[in-house]
């Protein structure tokens, strides 16, 4: 598991980017990866291209991101997840809440 | 002496040495490095000096009268337990066969004559170490197995406290439920809970708290009350679901939800009615056909959303006496084998598939997971109810406190629900509570519950939004028919059920006569009640079951108007 965070030129985008498992494991590192910036960018980006796994605790913690980010105003996209985290994603609907494409 | 390694804390050291000049030489210098002495002259006189002192280090002499050094040391170490009392055998043995002896013999290490004063202050020190490291290990050790029982201790009490909320209801007693869950599935947030309503219908929720551990279980407990609470006072899925949501939602932390799939199974009306949020697909299994009905995951979990924009919308299945329901946790599907490969739900399907026995069902699937894995996982749930015909009808619960004295006997009451109310607002609880204010009534409120409940639907589905009953003749016309309810509802915007109460005393005891009226189209009366009652169809029992349950019923006003009776004597 390693979590990276990176910022857009503009500041405006932070792409956080989880490899291996996503679970309890990735909760402090996942935090930090949004929390350590003082600066609040308008568009949170999750990148899940190298996640192979994703647990119910790591749905937890996109619901942190999203409630860091402004709750029903954020903009948070969950992108380039594999099929297994797709399922994981969508019987919890999270469809509802970020922009998974 | 300042090249001296410095004494941390002085020892009380036990020196063991047949030679009167070696040992005077030697404590001295023992002596002058800081620390405290005892002195023995034989290896006998030094474990009995040991045993009355316990000292914390001891240098030893191989070669001694009585008992040699290698027999004395074996004791004290016996003696010393799991404590580290270094043993430095003092030896003008050269042979390394004779080393390596006083080594084997429990010595931990050895220090050749003559003495040299600045090895022997180090090595003591060295031992020190050692000593204060074994000591702290053994404490922390001790420490963690105290903290572990007491872990055991407060969940088996968190248990026991829960069980007691978590299985007041019927999941135990009811004959169509049949469960699988390890026994400490509470701790891996899984939550199994059934109870009955007023009219007989079976409630069961299968949930699963994020998380593991007491934070997961925490949350449980509110949970169950909601469920049990309303449940038993006759709310609907959508009220209950939005309790439960609001309640989650004002007491987790944000990363913390439930996913739940919650289940309303009327043998009744023959129907499942289903929510289900972040749980894996469930089944409805026709046993006469084989089919598998999946109940999909519809809505984020509970405790996500805010009151404004949850949604309680639920789906509607028939079900034939005999049909199943079967329920899964995550920990089913996601049962890892040796190269991360889940066992998903294909291969349950299969399972499903090659299953002859329907009772067997767990125990196929068990094996199946087993067979993938090796090993079974602590946090599988699977639940299955059939419908059977014949549940009780219930008498109120909770159980009332109060004598029966005052009880209200001569009084009558109006209301008038309209289109807003209608649309959101079940009022069938509140009128239950008013009812059984009634102590008289207070043994058929399932039946009172059984028969509001359907006249009201009655009035609502066919009066005010004017559904046909008749399209329930089939699996998809009962789809239908749940869809164009929820429609119509959504649109409502004007209509009206009125529910008038009269109570009166009798010279037996008492008389409660309830109507309810609505604005449709009403409906033949005659034409309807002479209807044969036909098993298989999906439509028409909620007339006759009225018929059954109450004293008394009369339809005016061209099936518009409804009145029903009961009756109860003088109580005792």
């Amino acid at each position: 598991m390693s979590v990276v965070s990176e910022v857009s030129l503009d500041g405006k985008k932070l792409t956080i980017t989880v490899k291996g498992r996503f679970d309890f494991g990735s909760h402090q590192a996942f935090r930090d990866a949004y929390e350590r910036f003082y600066k609040v960018p308008e568009v949170y980006v999750v990148d899940l291209k190298d996640t192979t796994y994703m647990d119910s605790s790591a749905l937890g913690m996109l619901l942190l991101l999203r409630d860091h980010a402004g709750g029903d105003n954020a903009e948070v996209q969950v992108i380039n997840s594999n099929s297994d985290v797709r399922k994981i994603l969508a019987i919890s609907n999270f469809d509802k809440l970020f922009d998974l494409s | 002496m300042s090249s001296l390694a410095p004494v941390l804390e002085p020892l009380t050291i036990l020196i063991a040495e047949d030679s009167a000049a070696d040992l005077l030489l030697l404590s001295t210098i023992i002596r002058r490095q800081g620390h405290q002495v005892l002195t023995a002259t034989n290896g006998a006189q030094a474990v009995e000096l040991f045993t009355r002192e316990r000292p914390q280090l001891v240098l030893m002499d191989a070669l001694m009268p009585v008992m040699d050094g290698f027999e004395a040391a074996r004791r004290i170490k016996q003696l010393a337990g799991e404590a580290l009392v270094p043993i430095i055998f003092l030896t003008s043995l050269r042979e390394s066969e004779a080393l390596a002896q006083c080594l084997d013999a429990g010595g931990d290490d050895f220090l050749p004559k003559p003495y040299n004063q600045l090895i022997l202050a180090a090595k003591i020190n060295a031992m020190d170490r050692l000593r204060r490291l074994q000591a702290t290990v053994l404490q922390q050790r001790d420490q963690i197995a105290r903290h572990h029982d007491y872990l055991l201790h407060e969940q088996r009490a968190a248990k026991a406290v829960f069980d007691k909320v978590a299985h007041s209801g019927c999941i135990n007693a009811a004959p169509n439920i049949r469960y699988l869950q390890s026994p400490y599935a509470l701790f891996n947030g899984d939550l199994l809970l059934a109870a009955y309503t007023p009219s007989g219908d079976m409630h069961v929720l299968l949930g699963d708290f994020t998380g593991h551990g007491l934070p997961a279980a925490v949350g449980a407990m509110p949970l169950a009350e909601v469920f049990y609470g309303m449940t038993a006072k006759g709310y609907g899925l959508a009220q209950t679901l939005r309790e439960m949501n609001a309640k989650l939602k004002r007491i987790l932390p944000v990363d913390m939800f439930c996913c739940a799939t919650l289940l309303c199974l009327s043998a009744q009306r023959r129907v499942v009615e289903v929510w289900n949020g972040g749980m894996p697909e469930g089944y409805v299994h026709e046993v006469a056909t084989g089919k598998r009905t999946p109940l999909v995951s519809r809505h984020l979990p509970l405790g996500v959303l805010s009151a404004q924009a949850f949604d309680d919308g639920t789906e509607v299945w028939p079900m034939a006496l005999g049909d199943r329901v079967f329920l899964l946790s995550d920990g089913v599907l996601d049962t890892a084998d040796a190269n991360d490969q889940l066992f998903g739900a294909e291969r349950l399907q299969q399972v499903f598939a090659a299953n002859r026995e329907p009772d067997r069902l767990f125990e196929d699937i068990e094996r199946a997971l087993a067979a993938f894995r090796g090993q079974a996982r602590d946090d599988v749930s699977m639940v299955e109810i059939t419908l059977q015909a014949g549940q009780p009808l219930r008498a109120a619960e909770p159980v009332y406190a109060d004598s029966g004295q005052s009880c209200p006997l001569d009084w009558s009451v109006s209301f008038e629900f309209r289109a807003q109310t209608l649309k959101s607002y079940n009022p069938l609880p509140y009128l239950l509570q008013l009812l059984l204010e009634i102590h008289g009534l207070r043994g058929q409120s399932g039946a009172l519950y059984s028969v509001m409940a359907e006249l009201y639907s009655n009035a609502l589905e066919h009066g005010v939004l004017e559904l046909d009953s008749r399209l329930k003749r089939d699996a998809q016309g009962f789809a239908d028919y749940y869809r164009q309810r929820n429609e119509r509802l959504g649109q409502l915007n004007s209509g009206y059920v009125r529910v008038h109460v009269q109570v009166v005393p009798t010279a037996t005891g008492g008389k409660m006569t309830l109507r309810i009226e609505d604005r449709g189209p009403g409906f033949d009366v005659e034409q309807v009640l002479a209807r044969p009652m036909d098993v298989d169809r999906l439509s028409g029992r909620g007339l006759s079951l009225v018929r059954q349950l109450s004293s008394d019923v009369r339809w005016s006003d061209g099936g518009r108007s409804v009145c029903v009776e009961f009756c109860w004597g003088a109580l005792a």
